[in-house]
């Protein structure tokens, strides 16, 4: 039987950090698509949000999330240029702590609006930190060709952060 | 290297339906995973999975929910409905969508458990844990809105994953 959970492409980011973490010419052959992360920032503070653009695309973009801090839980929602994912480890996170964060696009070879969703965790054993449930939208029908990843208020990602690229075929 | 992780079944709806069924379901896997893409073109409307068509008042759930603005948490004893596994808004079939694991599905010892997300991006998003209390192996599924139809174009998938 032909596999159906494939690794497409795969990032480390390396020493010096990097601006970006982007996956282009995505192969259109699967039915679903899963990221993998495991972040960590060079922002001044303990944690970080991260930006996803597709197909170097700017609008149209909306998240809802709830999320438990440890002592609160929360819900918010946004329109944006971008979807907001969360949440990577920052620089004064405990050393060594890295945010994982998986998001999964059904469809998204598809010509009809992509939802997708993710869940993200970025412990540290120190600060608060967080657990987020997210649904996203993505109001366009184009098929998902390219997927960016950048820091949300931080400049570049630190090294050994990395992304892992999946497809998920149905037959 | 062993499959591992396999597709069982999947459908997409060429006209509406208020109902979708994956029937003979092998008992040769661990888990089942289910991932559903759908619309139902009238907003606020929740998904249900009834299995082994029954109809009896032996689930239950539990969720936590943020609607944008609040995070909540609410459950239901004894329902007959089935699982409940999330809400859906909207017309576009890319609009919604939700993803379900059945947990050891085919063993005729224990009660069966699920995880499930629910992802209505315009409305809610959710996470639930849901009970069904049978100790039958689950060989046969529902998926049902709560009323109304899933739109054309609606795609649901069943996956197998094998623990060896």
């Amino acid at each position: 039987m032909a596999t159906t959970y494939e690794a497409i492409a795969t990032v480390t980011v390396g020493s010096g950090g990097a601006a970006n973490i982007e996956f282009t010419s995505i192969p259109q052959t699967y039915t679903d698509l899963s990221v993998m992360l495991s972040l960590r920032t060079n922002r001044n503070t303990d944690s970080d949000f991260v930006e996803v653009t597709v197909n170097s695309n700017s609008s149209n973009y909306t998240y809802r999330y709830v999320r438990g801090s440890g002592s609160a839980t929360e819900s918010y929602t946004e329109t944006l240029a971008f979807w907001e994912i969360h949440r990577a480890n920052a620089a004064t996170s405990t050393a060594n702590t890295f945010g994982n964060i998986n998001l999964y696009i059904p469809n998204y070879a598809g010509s009809t609006n992509k939802s997708a969703y993710y869940d993200g965790v970025n412990e540290n054993n120190a600060t608060t930190a967080y657990a987020y449930l997210g649904a996203l939208l993505w109001s366009n029908t184009s098929a998902i060709t390219s997927i960016k990843f950048e820091p949300g208020a931080g400049t570049t990602f630190n090294q050994y952060s990395t992304a892992t690229l999946y497809g998920i075929k149905n037959s | 290297m062993p499959a591992t992780y396999e597709p069982i079944a999947t459908t997409t709806l060429g006209s509406a339906a208020a109902t979708v069924s994956f029937t003979s379901i092998s008992g040769s896997f661990t888990d089942l995973i289910l991932i559903t893409n759908s619309a139902t073109g009238v907003n606020d409307i929740d998904v249900y999975v009834q299995v082994n068509s029954d109809t009896g008042t032996n689930y239950s759930w539990t969720r936590i929910t943020g609607n944008g603005t609040a995070a909540a948490s609410s459950r239901s004893s004894n329902s007959g409905l089935g699982f409940r596994i999330g809400n859906m808004s909207g017309s576009n079939v890319g609009q919604n969508n939700c993803i379900v694991q059945f947990q050891n599905y085919s063993n005729t010892t224990t009660y069966k458990t699920i995880l499930a997300r629910g992802n209505n991006p315009s409305l809610l998003v959710e996470a639930y844990v849901g009970l069904w209390r049978s100790t039958s192996a689950i060989t046969s599924m529902d998926i049902k809105t709560q009323s109304g139809t899933f739109s054309t174009g609606s795609t649901f998938t069943l996956y197998g994953i094998k623990a060896a």
